[in-house]
């Protein structure tokens, strides 16, 4: 349905802004449940630029990100391509266990299918 | 032999009657927090007594006020009540309530006028005048001084002398507690260039505070940059985010606003996502920076101290002696000279003072 905010050329959109108060947060707490180390993430990117499967979207500073604001719609299709193959777990400077992170954040994606 | 000028002076010295106001003591210290009575302290030790002002009618600064000091944790009454010992055992007196209003150089001393009587003369000058907090109401965007549940760091730090009654809304624990780095620091518009470096342990040390009082109590930091340069400091900032569940959002809050209910909503970019984000928070605390105190510009106006551009004291030797001003006999130490923590302030008290003592005893 066209608006008259279309002649504009900007609508009225569905707001893309993050809502603390409507995050789901409970795979957060149960991930943080089976890897605590994660806590320690400083958001410094070195997972990310380090990862395999980086082309193809994945990025472990942001998937974490999006989990503490309980914004879990795309960590299945963001973790797909990941093959556990450790290399940000070599690199990260609070020495979390990002690997495990990741497998455990699969597992429990799985579950909650 | 002179043959001529001034005649060498032979006879005897005329006798009159030296007035307090009169004798040239040795060393005024202006301003009793902590780096001032650490340089008092030093001097006293080294066998000089010196006259401390203290415009407020108790020593001990800013951080008398305060409740715990970062990283450690260590109470600030204890260590006020150690430097309230040391003073006493070493006979020193500060002269509270008693303002310097200015300091003028003549004939190779300083007379200083004072809230508390007759000008008095002083060989050499330490300053040691700390800082202003920033004032938050100048952030208008943040709310300050109009939403009851918006406070400044140093507000909150009185409110945790009161235990767990501290942040209670309406009797009740708070569900959310949000804390705002940087507030009149690095920011052109408030006119302060400059880090005031101890706002970020600062909101760590906070959060943790909270945390504690309030378990169930979430808390989050919203910062530009997290700066854990001392020691200690980043192992504090982990211990946040391991033991408290403490959530670092990096961000500028860009505008607070109370709700119906009663919170307040804030608002910020998530910039590691590049999304903005909003909550509703019951409580949401300012720190405020540090920036140069009145008395400092009023009181060094007419001595040869350079001041930077924010107007903190610069030494004439800022590499190697940043504490010996331009004038011979004026010291220059403490958060006046920047903003700085206490272990800072005390050392740079303490050198002051070690400086002060080569210069009276003529060794420098």
């Amino acid at each position: 349905m066209k608006t008259t905010a279309d002649k504009w050329g900007f609508r009225p959109e569905q707001s893309g802004t993050i809502d603390l108060e409507n995050g789901n947060y409970e795979l957060w707490w149960r991930l943080v449940g089976k890897v605590p180390g994660i806590q320690a993430c400083m958001f410094c990117g070195s997972c990310a630029s380090t990862c395999t499967a980086q082309a193809e979207g994945m990025n472990f500073r942001k998937v974490q990100l999006m989990l503490r604001r309980g914004m879990n719609q795309s960590l299945r299709q963001l973790t797909a391509h990941c093959m556990l193959c450790g290399k940000c777990t070599l690199v990260c400077p609070r020495d979390v266990d990002t690997r495990s992170a990741i497998y455990n954040l699969k597992l429990l994606l799985h579950e909650s299918l | 032999m002179v043959k001529h000028g001034k005649k060498r002076f032979r006879g005897t010295v005329p006798l009159t009657v030296l007035t307090d106001g009169d004798r040239i003591k040795d060393v005024a210290v202006v301003g009793a927090g902590v780096t001032g009575m650490s340089a008092a302290l030093t001097l006293a030790e080294s066998g000089y007594s010196a006259d401390v002002f203290e415009k407020e009618e108790d020593p001990g600064g800013h951080v008398g006020a305060w409740h715990s000091l970062f990283p450690g944790g260590e109470s600030a009454r204890d260590l006020m009540a150690g430097f309230r010992q040391e003073l006493v055992s070493r006979g020193i007196r500060i002269r509270t309530g008693t303002e310097v209003t200015a300091v003028d150089r003549s004939n190779g001393y300083y007379t200083l006028q004072t809230t508390g009587g007759e000008p008095e003369k002083f060989r050499s000058v330490l300053v040691s005048t700390g800082y202003r907090l920033f004032d938050a109401s100048r952030k208008e965007e943040y709310g300050f001084g109009v939403y009851p549940y918006v406070i400044t760091s140093a507000e909150l730090e009185k409110r945790l002398e009161q235990g767990d009654r501290a942040l209670l809304v309406g009797g009740m624990e708070p569900g959310k507690v949000a804390f705002v780095h940087c507030v009149g620091s690095r920011d052109s518009k408030a006119g302060n260039l400059y880090c005031s470096r101890v706002c970020c342990i600062t909101g760590v040390k906070q959060a943790i505070a909270v945390k504690e009082l309030y378990p169930d109590c979430e808390v989050l930091n919203f910062y530009m940059d997290l700066r854990m340069y001392g020691v200690g400091y980043e192992e504090l900032y982990q211990k946040a985010q391991e033991h408290h569940g403490i959530q670092f959002i990096r961000g500028r809050v860009s505008e607070a606003a109370p709700t119906r209910s009663g919170a307040i909503q804030v608002k910020a970019e998530d910039t590691l996502l590049g999304v903005p984000l909003k909550t509703e928070v019951d409580w949401l605390v300012l720190l405020v920076g540090m920036e140069p105190a009145d008395g400092t510009a009023r009181i060094t106006g007419s001595l040869d101290i350079d001041r930077d551009s924010s107007g903190f004291l610069r030494g004439k030797q800022s590499m190697v002696k940043p504490w010996a001003a331009e004038s011979r006999g004026i010291f220059i130490a403490g958060a006046c000279c920047g903003p700085a923590t206490v272990p800072e302030s005390v050392t740079q008290g303490r050198a002051a003072a070690v400086s002060v003592v080569q210069y009276l005893s003529g060794k420098a």
